[in-house]
C-alpha cells in the first residue's frame, strides 16, 4: 500500500509540476464552459426592441417609456400588427418586440390584471433571456409603483414571455453536458495513455518492471490521480454552471455524479488501452486526438444532431462511448429524467468499460519485447 | 561457490536479425563483471534477459540461485538496474527522484543511507534541484543512488559511462570499486575497450557472440603476437609505408602511434632504412603491451569476416 | 609558416551574468587534427556553436576559413563540414539518396555530385550498398559513410562529434585512417569527444575547464609535462585538481 501511495504521489507530481498539464486539466474547462456560456456578453446595454402596442393609452405609454428609459433598451421600430414581428425579429437589429394586448389600461384597471407579451429573439440564446428577464424586471418595479399610488393594491401586469426559433433555448443548456463529455474523455484518456507511454519513452518503465511493483499497481498508480482529477472538474463545471449561468441539475445529482464515475472509468481503460499499443508520446496523442477526440465531437451528438446524420454515421456512431455518455448526462440534467430512461445506456457504458479494462490489463505488458 | 549469475546457450532473436547466439557465461558473487562491445553487439538485450525484462527464446539463466523465467517476481526484488538511458524522473528533484525509488522497493531513503552515502554526497547539495537540470556526470550518480537504494544483491547497469566527462567516469569507477564491501555482484557494460581495466572479469561481445571471458590481464595476455609501436609525426604516411613491407602482417593507428605486428614478432633488422625509403626518417619502434582493444581486435579477425561487419544492431537495442 | 583555418583571439561569450566563454585565445593550422576537450558545461559546445557560425561572441575576434563569424556566418557554413556519432544521415533514405541530398545542401552541381559519389562509393567500397537503406546498414558502414558524407563538398574545416563513440575496434581504426587520410588532403579536422583515448589519435589538443582553455599542446608535450601515461590522467588532473570536493553544478548540459 505504501509502495502504491508513493508512486500515486509521485504522478501527482509530475502533473501539478507540468503547467502545461495543469492547464489542460482545469484551464480548458472553465475556459470553454466560460466562451461557451458568455459568448454574448452578461450586460445587455441598448438592446433593440420594437413595441407593438395595441392599445395606445395612458399606461402603455408610461410602461413603454420606463422600458426605454431604463437605458438597456433602444426602441427600433413601432409595429401595427402581428405581421410585423416575424419581419423585424429577421432583420437582426430588434432582439424582441413587446407586445401591450388591446386595451390593455383598461384591462388593468376594470379587471386588475393585463397581460404583456414578450417575444424574443431565440437564436441567440443568452441575450433573449437576458432580455425578457430584464424587461420583466421593470414590469414588477412598474407593477410595484402602481400599488404605491393606486387606491387597489390588486393591480396586475402579467408578463408573458414567448420564444422564436428556438423555444427551449437548446444551445444554452446543452454546452455544459457537451464540455463534461468531452472534458473527461481528453483528460482521462489522452493524459493517462501519455503518462504511461512517457515512462516508456523515457526508459523509466524499464526500472518500474524490474522493481516489485505489479502491473496492476503500476496502472491504477498512473489512473488514480486522473480519476480524483477529473471527478473535481466535473463538479467545478456543474457548479461554474449553476453559480454563474444559474443552470441546475434537475434529476438527482447522486446519479448524475454515478454515472459520470462510470464514463471516467471507462475513458481511463480507454487510455491505458491506447498506451498498450503505442510505444510514443506521439504516437499515444495521435491515436487519442484522431481515435477520440474527433469522433467526440463529431459523432457523439455534440455539436451534431445524430438525428440529422446520414445513416452511415449514425451507426459509426454506435460505437463511440460518448454518445450513450451524453443522452444520460443530458436527461438528467436538463430533463431531469430518472435511471428509468437511461439504463439501456448505463449498461452499454458499463459493458465497454469491463472490455476494455479486461484488454488493457491483458496487454499490458510485463516485459520489454 | 553459488554463481551470481549462469548461463547456458541463451539464443534471442529479433525477426531476422540474431541478437545472442549461443552466449554461456556464469559471473561469481561480489564481483564487478564487464561486458564489452561496440554498440550493437547485443550488450543491452544482454542485460534486458538477466533483468528479467525479456525471455531468451531458448536457453537456460538462473540469477542469484532464482530461475528467470519463472522466478522473475521474487527475483526483481534483488536485482538494482540502471538502463542505458538513466532512468529518472527529470520533472522530480533529485531527493524527490531518490525517495520514490525507496518507497516502490519497500524501503526508505535512511534505512540505506551509508550504502549511497559516498555516492549520493556528491549530489546531496543540490537536491532540490530537477534531475532534468543536472549535468551529465550528476544525472549517472543520481541514477546510481536510485538503483542501489533498495540495497539490492545484483546490480544491473546498461552503458552507465555514456555520455559523461572522462573525470565522471573515473569516479563512477571509483565508487563501484568501493561498492565491493557490501557483497554486491555488479554486472556493468560499455562500450570503451580502455573501462575493461577496471572490472574483475570481462566478457568481451560482439555481434551477439562471447569473443572471449576472462580477466582483462589475461584477456590482453591471450594477444598471440608481439605488438610493437611505431611513431611518426606523419601518422598516415607511415601507415601506409608499414603497410607496403613485406614484413608488415597488420598495421593500424592506436593514439599517438601506429601499431604493428612484424612475421617471426621481431622488428625487421632493416625496417628503419624501408621507412626512409618512403621518406619517414623519424620512425621510433618499441615493442609494447596489448590493450584490450588490440586483443578484441584480434578475435575479431581470428573470428573470420563475418565478424569484421558489424550487423544490424540498432533493432535490437530499441 | 602553416597556414590558419581557425583564428580565435580573446573570445568571451556571455549569457546573462554567466560566462560560457572566457577570453579564449588559439589557433588550428590546415590539415591539423585537433581535439577540443573538456568536461561537461565546460564551455565547448558555446565555443564550437561560435566557430561554426550558429552563434556570435560577446566579444574578441573568430576567424573560421578566413571568415569572421558573426559577420560572415553564411560564408563559414559553406566552408566547413559537420558529423555527429548520433545524427548524420537519413535512415530511410538510402546511400546514395543521402549523398545526393547533402551534396545539393552544399550547392554541388550534378556533374559535381555524380562524380563525388562515384568517387566515394569506389573509395569505401561501397558500390553493392549504393541502393541499400542506411537503416539497413551496419553500424561501422554508416558511421563511415556519414564522415565521407561529411567532407564531400572538400569543406577548409570538418567538425567531429564522439567519431569512434561506441563502434568496434576495426572500424574505428579504419575510421581514424580515414581521418589522417582527409586530414593529409589538406583539410582540418576539429574533434570534440569525451573520450580520452580518442584524443590520444590528435595532433594537438586542448582542454577547456569552466570556459577557460586551461592546456593545449600534443598529447606526448602534455603527458610529459603532467608526468603520466595517458590523456586520460592529464584531463582528470586538469579538470579536478581536487578531487575531493564535489563538482559545481554545470549550467546546460554541456
Amino acid at each position: 500500500m505504501k509502495r502504491f501511495l508513493g508512486f500515486v504521489r509521485k504522478e501527482f507530481i509530475h502533473i501539478f509540476r507540468d503547467y502545461r498539464t495543469l492547464f489542460i486539466l482545469f484551464g480548458i474547462p472553465v475556459a470553454e464552459i466560460l466562451i461557451f456560456g458568455f459568448a454574448i456578453s452578461m450586460d445587455i446595454k441598448n438592446a433593440g426592441v420594437a413595441f407593438l402596442d395595441l392599445s395606445h393609452d395612458e399606461i402603455t405609454h408610461k410602461l413603454s417609456d420606463k422600458i426605454i428609459s431604463s437605458g438597456f433598451f433602444r426602441k427600433t421600430e413601432d409595429l401595427l400588427s402581428y405581421n410585423d414581428i416575424d419581419k423585424v425579429l429577421k432583420k437582426g437589429h430588434t432582439k424582441a418586440v413587446i407586445i401591450f394586448e388591446e386595451d390593455f389600461g383598461r384591462n388593468l384597471i376594470r379587471e386588475g390584471k393585463a397581460s404583456l407579451s414578450i417575444i424574443a429573439d431565440g437564436s441567440e440564446p443568452n441575450t433573449a433571456t437576458l432580455i425578457t428577464n430584464y424587461t420583466t424586471a421593470i414590469v414588477n418595479d412598474f407593477n410595484m409603483g402602481l400599488a404605491g399610488t393606486q387606491v387597489s393594491s390588486a393591480l396586475k401586469i402579467i408578463p408573458e414571455v414567448k420564444m422564436f426559433y428556438n423555444p427551449n433555448l437548446q444551445s444554452h443548456f446543452m454546452f455544459v453536458p457537451g464540455v463534461i463529455t468531452l472534458i473527461l474523455i481528453l483528460i482521462c484518456a489522452l493524459m493517462t495513455s501519455v503518462t504511461i507511454t512517457r515512462e516508456k519513452e523515457f526508459g523509466t518503465m524499464e526500472v518500474l518492471l524490474v522493481s516489485p511493483l505489479r502491473p496492476v499497481q503500476i496502472i491504477l498508480g498512473k489512473v488514480t490521480p486522473y480519476f480524483i482529477l477529473s471527478f473535481i472538474n466535473v463538479l467545478l463545471i456543474l457548479a461554474l454552471a449553476w453559480f454563474v449561468f444559474g443552470l441546475p441539475v434537475k434529476g438527482s445529482l447522486v446519479l448524475l455524479l454515478a454515472e459520470t464515475m462510470l464514463y471516467i472509468l471507462m475513458s481511463l481503460s480507454l487510455g491505458i488501452l491506447i498506451s498498450t499499443v503505442s510505444s510514443t508520446m506521439q504516437q499515444a496523442i495521435f491515436i487519442s486526438l484522431i481515435g477520440l477526440l474527433l469522433p467526440t465531437i463529431l459523432l457523439s451528438g455534440f455539436i451534431f444532431p445524430i438525428e440529422n446524420m446520414p445513416s452511415v454515421y449514425d451507426y459509426v456512431s454506435l460505437i463511440v462511448p460518448p454518445r450513450y455518455f451524453i443522452v444520460i448526462i443530458k436527461n438528467i440534467m436538463i430533463k431531469g429524467t430518472g435511471l428509468m430512461y437511461i439504463w439501456k445506456e448505463t449498461l452499454i457504458l458499463a459493458a465497454m468499460t469491463t472490455v476494455f479494462i479486461a484488454i488493457s490489463i491483458r496487454k499490458f505488458k510485463i516485459r520489454l519485447e | 561457490m553459488q554463481k551470481a549469475i549462469d548461463t547456458s546457450a541463451i539464443c534471442k532473436r529479433f525477426g531476422n536479425t540474431t541478437a545472442l547466439s549461443n552466449i554461456s557465461f556464469s559471473v561469481n558473487e561480489s564481483e564487478v563483471f564487464g561486458f564489452i562491445g561496440p554498440d550493437g553487439a547485443g550488450k543491452t538485450t544482454l542485460m534486458r534477459i538477466i533483468t528479467t525484462l525479456m525471455l531468451p527464446d531458448s536457453g537456460d539463466i538462473n540469477v542469484l540461485g532464482k530461475n528467470c523465467r519463472t522466478e522473475f517476481k521474487e527475483l526483481r526484488k534483488e536485482i538494482g538496474y540502471m538502463p542505458g538511458r538513466f532512468s529518472l524522473y527529470q520533472d522530480l528533484s533529485v531527493e524527490e527522484n531518490l525517495e520514490f525509488y525507496a518507497t516502490v522497493f519497500g524501503t526508505s531513503v535512511k534505512e540505506n543511507y551509508d550504502l549511497i552515502y559516498d555516492i549520493y554526497s556528491h549530489i546531496e547539495p543540490f537536491k532540490k534541484r530537477l534531475a532534468g537540470k543536472l549535468s551529465g556526470g550528476m544525472k549517472q550518480k543520481l541514477a546510481l543512488s536510485c538503483a542501489l537504494i533498495h540495497k539490492p544483491r545484483l546490480l544491473v547497469l546498461d552503458e552507465p559511462t555514456t555520455g559523461v566527462d572522462a573525470v565522471s567516469r573515473s569516479e563512477f569507477w571509483d565508487m563501484l570499486g568501493k561498492l565491493r564491501q557490501y557483497n554486491i555482484t555488479i554486472l556493468v557494460s560499455t562500450p570503451y575497450m580502455d573501462e575493461a581495466m577496471r572490472c574483475d572479469r570481462v566478457a568481451l561481445i560482439q555481434n551477439g557472440n562471447l569473443l572471449a571471458i576472462d580477466t582483462p590481464g589475461e584477456v590482453r595476455n591471450g594477444y598471440g603476437r608481439k605488438l610493437f609501436s611505431v611513431k611518426s609525426a606523419d601518422k598516415y604516411k607511415l601507415i601506409i609505408a608499414l603497410r607496403s613491407l613485406n614484413e608488415t602482417i597488420t598495421s593500424f593507428p592506436f593514439g599517438e602511434s601506429v601499431h604493428v605486428t612484424f612475421k617471426n614478432d621481431r622488428i625487421p633488422e632493416n625496417l628503419n632504412s624501408l621507412l626512409q625509403n618512403q621518406g619517414i626518417n623519424d620512425a621510433l619502434t618499441e615493442e609494447t603491451e596489448a590493450g584490450i582493444e588490440d586483443r578484441f581486435l584480434e578475435l575479431m579477425q581470428t573470428a573470420g569476416p563475418s565478424f569484421v561487419k558489424t550487423t544490424e544492431g540498432k533493432a535490437a537495442r530499441q | 609558416m602553416r597556414k590558419k583555418v581557425i583564428e580565435v583571439e580573446n573570445l568571451v561569450k556571455r549569457f546573462g551574468h554567466f560566462t560560457a566563454n572566457d577570453n579564449l585565445t588559439f589557433e588550428v593550422y590546415e590539415g591539423e587534427i585537433f581535439g577540443f576537450l573538456g568536461a561537461n558545461g565546460a564551455g565547448k559546445t558555446t565555443a564550437i556553436r561560435i566557430l561554426s557560425g550558429l552563434s556570435s561572441p560577446t566579444s574578441g575576434k573568430v576567424k573560421v576559413a578566413g571568415f569572421d563569424s558573426g559577420k560572415q556566418a553564411e560564408k563559414i557554413k559553406k566552408n566547413i563540414g559537420y558529423m555527429c556519432q548520433k545524427f548524420s544521415l537519413y535512415e530511410d533514405l538510402t546511400v546514395k539518396e543521402n549523398i545526393m541530398l547533402y551534396g545539393g545542401i552544399y550547392g554541388l552541381s550534378r556533374s559535381q555530385i555524380a562524380e563525388r559519389t562515384g568517387i566515394l562509393l569506389d573509395k569505401l567500397r561501397f558500390r553493392e550498398y549504393e541502393n541499400k537503406l542506411i537503416s539497413e546498414l551496419p553500424l561501422g558502414l554508416r558511421q563511415k559513410l556519414s564522415f565521407s558524407v561529411a567532407v564531400l563538398h572538400e569543406p577548409k574545416i570538418v567538425f567531429l562529434d564522439e567519431p569512434t563513440g561506441g563502434v568496434d575496434p576495426i572500424t574505428r581504426r579504419q575510421f581514424w585512417e580515414m581521418i589522417y587520410e582527409t586530414a593529409a588532403s589538406g583539410i582540418t579536422v576539429f574533434v570534440t569527444t569525451h573520450y580520452m583515448d580518442e584524443a590520444e589519435y590528435c595532433d594537438r589538443i586542448s582542454i577547456m575547464n569552466e570556459g577557460r582553455i586551461v592546456a593545449l599542446d600534443t598529447p606526448g608535450n602534455l603527458k610529459k609535462q603532467y608526468n603520466v601515461s595517458s590523456v586520460e590522467e592529464v584531463f582528470i588532473k586538469i579538470a579536478r585538481p581536487d578531487a575531493s570536493h564535489p563538482p559545481a553544478p554545470s549550467p546546460g548540459s554541456g
